[in-house]
């Protein structure tokens, strides 16, 4: 069997009393789209956060690609390979779509230290950008300031962003979260075409989109993993049925 | 180029005919002087607050310590420019750069009360260095040497090395906020865990570019020094770091040359007041207060409104 892409070891965190994170282990393959579901307050976002390094756990362990990196910071973490999105979306608002995606861009080529040619005019940046954002559909938004962008193409913006950073693993944050219909399928269509090529670990709570997209489903309750597997065995589980999905769920 | 590109060398220009447009008594070149070296200031300062977000209430510490290098210079009998004028930038920079490391690792009114701190220590410093005045200040034996000359004793030729370097620090300070390093500030301006997100630490960044601006505002305070022929710890109060940021603030954050209109606005009409009427504070702040009020962009936002 292959080596995980991304494994966490025994993670845990507490806020006062709550065990936000207790115990949690788990491993992301490579080429798989893990899908994580659970209940709201179930410590989702916060295990993204100690992924990406905005909270650091009490103990345990994160492995990526072998390499241990619990105590790196987020744009160290971001430069070994992970990239994110937020479940409040994250862009600069001020900057065009183009410029978001171009200043992921510049961040994977070179320095960010140059001091004299005008950053907008680098040919090599804006084709990288464009190219993601052709990817994720808003090659026509591009001259758009990102503030003005729909809900849904906000949440695309983010993920070519994401893309730009050239990730080896993926980490999305509910990115169908307030979307709407029409957009939702679009994304989800985007999160299709994305799973081909890249490892993604998605948080979602659309279950539809959770089990048309997903290869494995880890199931997050009160800050631990009842169940980890494959969407059959998922959707038959009886302790997640009970726990999480309800009857008429499934 | 658009129009609105053209705004900042229209003040530019206007500048450098004044002089030969009615302007050119020594009681109005010495005025404008003080506005072109203050306008530098406050370009620099601008740079910090509207591009990369670093509203610093100290920003005078900077002023204080080029204007400074100079005297302390002068006093022992160092005056010729090629050396003064890298040493006094030097320091500043130097300043910047370790106060910075401290201040930036701070946010918001933090940051505004670290960057005060500094300069108070800074102000209460020079008060102290009795060898240079202390208190009463320091008066120069004379105007920085140029390559051995006395250039700077010309009023007409210190109005265009003013003018030289007040356009010099703005298109440096342009050229930084639309480089690949001004576009990390400006991006962790807006969303500084967006740039985070990208792989790029905001930290190292603003450090350099709160250097950079410190350099500038060294430069500014070796004219300062030179204008006056006096230097005294009241070139860098704290109430000279408010009015740098009343000048960025009067001229519109977000444009750059804005601040040089605000800082010749700010002059210009501190001047005149003062002349009219003995408690002219009383008009000038709330004037001040009024801008700031209806004044949306500041004088830049009105005038790219009319002409851009
Ligand atoms: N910084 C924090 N301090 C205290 N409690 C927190 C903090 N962050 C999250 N929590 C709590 O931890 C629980 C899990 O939150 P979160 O990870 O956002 O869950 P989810 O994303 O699964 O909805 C919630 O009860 C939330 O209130
Ligand atoms: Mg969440």
């Amino acid at each position: 069997m292959a080596e995980p892409l991304l494994r966490l070891e025994d993670l845990r965190k507490h806020y006062g009393g709550l065990d936000v994170t207790d115990g949690v282990s788990l491993d992301v393959m490579p080429g798989e789209i893990h899908a994580v579901i659970g209940p709201n307050g179930a410590g989702k976002t916060t295990l993204i956060h100690e992924i990406t390094g905005i909270v650091a756990p009490d103990s345990g362990r994160i492995l990526f690609a072998g390499q241990d990196i619990t105590r790196l910071s987020l744009p160290r973490r971001v430069r070994a390979g992970l990239a994110r999105s937020f479940q409040i979306t994250s862009i600069v608002a001020g900057f065009s779509a183009r410029e978001n995606v171009a200043l992921a861009a510049q961040a994977r080529s070179g320095s960010s230290f140059r001091f004299l040619r005008p950053a907008s005019g680098e040919a090599v940046l804006n084709d990288t950008a464009m190219a993601a954002l052709d990817l994720v559909g808003l090659a026509d938004r591009a001259a758009v300031p990102a503030g003005t962008l729909s809900h849904g193409e906000k949440r695309a913006l983010e993920i070519a962003i994401a893309l730009a950073t050239r990730p080896r693993l993926l980490l999305l944050d509910e990115p169908l979260a307030g979307a709407g219909p029409e957009e939702t399928e679009r994304l989800i269509a985007l999160l299709k075409r994305l799973g081909a090529d890249y490892t993604i670990l998605l948080v979602e709570h659309d279950m539809q989109a959770v089990f048309a997209l997903a290869d494995r489903i880890s199931v997050l309750v009160y800050g631990r993993v009842i169940a980890t597997g494959t969407v059959p065995e998922i959707r038959g589980n009886a302790e997640v049925r009970a726990a999480y999905l309800g009857e008429d769920d499934a | 180029m658009t129009r609105e590109a053209l705004l900042p060398l229209a003040v530019l220009a206007a500048l450098a005919v004044a002089p030969l447009a009615g302007f050119g008594g020594s009681y109005e070149l010495t005025l404008l002087a003080r506005a072109m070296i203050l306008g530098m200031a406050a370009v620099s300062l601008s740079f910090l607050v509207g591009g990369a977000g670093l509203v610093s209430l100290g920003h005078a510490a900077s002023l204080g310590v080029g204007a400074y290098a100079v005297a302390i210079l002068d006093a022992h009998g160092v005056t010729e420019a090629l050396i003064v004028l890298p040493v006094a930038v030097a320091a500043a920079a130097g300043f910047s750069l370790l106060t910075g490391a401290v201040a930036i690792r701070t946010s918001g009114v933090h940051f505004i009360m670290i960057t005060l701190a500094f300069g108070q220590m800074a102000f209460f410093t020079t008060s102290s260095l009795a060898a240079y005045g202390g208190d009463d200040g320091y008066t120069l034996y004379g105007r920085t040497e140029v390559a051995g000359t006395r250039l700077l004793e010309n009023r007409l030729a210190f109005h265009y090395i003013c003018l030289g370097l007040l356009a010099l620090t703005w298109g440096l300070c342009a050229m930084l906020l639309a480089s690949r390093f001004g576009r990390v500030l400006r991006a962790a301006r807006e969303n500084a865990q967006r740039v985070e997100a990208v792989g790029l630490a905001p930290y190292p960044f603003r450090l350099v570019g709160y250097a950079i601006a410190g350099a500038l505002g060294g430069l500014a305070g070796v004219l300062l020094a030179n204008a006056t022929e006096f230097v005294s710890p009241a070139t860098l109060s704290w109430q000279r770091s408010g009015e740098l940021l009343f000048m960025v603030i009067l001229g519109g954050v977000g444009r750059l040359w804005g601040a040089i209109l605000g800082a010749l606005a700010f002059v210009l009409l501190e001047t005149w007041l003062a002349e009219q009427m003995q408690h002219w504070k009383l008009v000038f702040g709330p004037l001040l207060v009024l801008a700031v009020l209806f004044l949306k962009g500041g004088l830049s936002g009105l005038v790219a409104r009319r002409h851009g």
